[in-house]
């Protein structure tokens, strides 16, 4: 098949970026989009032009690196898979596909479309863990878990962190990767313990780095490569309206950075 | 302050206080609908003069006057920080799956406090400090609120106001009950489904009461 490709180009973090229109033909419909990229970077690379510069890593959908908001969905037309999953049978021959990078105020375009998204790296490091020694490998049935509980959390833990949810909210919000990684320990007893800081200081982190709020628009949910839902966000509200009324005060930080 | 107020915060506030003003909503459409079951307007005007004189609702007003307000401007500034959150928009955007009325809460938000304005002033304003026309109920002068609601409500332009700013109504109400849960942290897998149906009915309910009241006095009148 061949496409028209209208590609974001930004040479570095302080450049004024624009849109180069490219052309690729004879892609296979069963190639990734990724793989399709690289064939247009080889292409440029022989022409001795700068290659697109995009995020990859595992290529198989779980290392959460690979972004690319494509035609107006973070990953691209397809439900629940990342940019290397997407293949390009899900394109038609003579498509023009609109390809640009995350937009969000906390994850600023380094080049093309690679964005920095230390931003969720700092939202973990507020909180995303659980405060134990590190030590023998405990008795599996020590501690007693409701299935029900232990799925919930799974799904939950399902996050990649690829910032898809702040990319696809029209807020830019960070709720959807917040409440995952605040749910996946506030369902198990271990993550109980610190429950009520850890949620505390990563909505004061998460603000703190000027992501939007929530509007429960459920954008989030639609587009995240693993599914994650937005009933964790109602359990993130729920364990911080609980730490809020209940826990020693936490000096809270606003949001969309004022 | 609602500014150091973190986000999950302030969506609990816009969520306390749009139920309240939901809560509001629905005391005033019950009051309303009496004009049209009762043609003598006694019943109207006797739960108008109630509202406008127990003690309890006095303070409840001044409570209700306080919610808009904070649903306001905490709306207000939640959206400002929204906007900012992505200072640079895409070329393409908005293809996501998601509630239709929900990505433009601000925008009806602010047609339904314009016509509110105007609204407080046609009635609200008039009776509270203007002259109004009276009318003797069971031994007992009272104002005719329900005169001038039929009055008004005779004018095309004003009936058709009434219905655009309504239907904006019923567009924000649509993504306001369950979303107001959403916030509050209230989820659960049986009952949000239901949530969502309920929020959708009360949007219809509401707004489509609301507009029922200027649309049958204009027909019938």
């Amino acid at each position: 098949m061949n496409l028209t490709l209208k590609i974001w180009r930004q040479k570095n973090a302080t450049s004024k970026g624009r849109f180069v229109t490219y052309q690729v033909n004879d892609i296979s419909t069963s190639s990734s989009f990724l793989e399709m990229m690289d064939v247009l970077n080889e292409s440029l690379v022989i022409k001795g032009e700068d290659p697109v510069a995009f995020d990859h890593d595992c290529r198989e959908g779980i290392c959460g690196a690979c972004s690319m908001y494509i035609n107006g969905h973070p990953h691209g037309p397809d439900k629940a898979v990342t940019t290397c999953q997407l293949h390009m049978r899900k394109f038609k021959d003579g498509d023009t596909i609109v390809i640009e990078p995350w937009r969000a105020r906390p994850f600023p375009v380094l080049k093309d479309l690679i964005v920095d998204r230390t931003a969720f790296d700092k939202i973990i490091q507020a909180g995303g863990y659980i405060s134990v020694n590190t030590g023998g490998i405990p008795d599996a049935n020590a501690i007693p878990i409701p299935k029900v509980n232990a799925d919930l959390s799974m799904d939950a833990a399902a996050c990649i962190g690829c910032g898809a949810c702040v990319a696809a909210c029209k807020n830019a919000s960070a709720m959807l990767f917040a409440s995952a990684k605040v749910s996946q320990f506030a369902l198990l007893p271990q993550g109980r313990i610190e429950a009520s800081e850890r949620v505390q200081a990563m909505v004061a982190e998460m603000d703190k780095q000027g992501f939007g709020n929530c509007t429960n628009t459920g954008a989030c949910e639609a587009e995240c490569p693993k599914e994650i839902s937005i009933s964790n966000i109602a359990r993130m509200n729920r364990e911080f309206l609980s730490a809020k009324v209940c826990a020693p005060k936490v000096k809270e930080q606003s949001g969309g950075g004022i | 302050m609602a500014l150091t107020y973190s986000s999950v915060t302030k969506k609990i506030i816009m969520a306390l206080a749009g139920l309240f003003l939901i809560s509001f909503l629905i005391v005033h459409l019950s009051i309303n609908l009496l004009l049209l079951f009762d043609s003598s307007r006694e019943s109207f005007n006797v739960a108008a003069r109630f509202m406008a004189t127990n003690p309890v609702i006095q303070v409840m007003q001044i409570v209700l006057f306080g919610g808009f307000i904070l649903h306001i401007l905490v709306g207000i500034i939640l959206q400002i920080q929204n906007w900012m959150a992505r200072p640079t928009r895409y070329k393409i955007e908005g293809y996501s799956q998601s509630s239709f009325f929900s990505k433009f809460m601000i925008h009806t938000g602010a047609v339904i406090l314009a016509f509110l304005v105007i609204h407080l002033f046609n009635f609200f304003f008039k009776a509270k400090f203007g002259e109004m026309p009276e009318v003797m109920i069971d031994g007992t002068l009272m104002e005719d609120m329900g005169l001038l609601v039929i009055e008004k409500f005779k004018e095309f332009p004003y009936v058709l106001m009434y219905l655009v700013w309504l239907l904006f109504l019923g567009f924000h109400l649509d993504h306001a009950f369950h979303s107001a849960l959403q916030s509050l942290g209230l989820n659960h897998s049986k009952y949000t489904p239901l949530a969502f149906g309920l929020s959708r009915a009360l949007a219809i309910l509401i707004a489509g009461g609301f507009i029922l009241i200027p649309v049958v006095i204009y027909v019938t009148q």
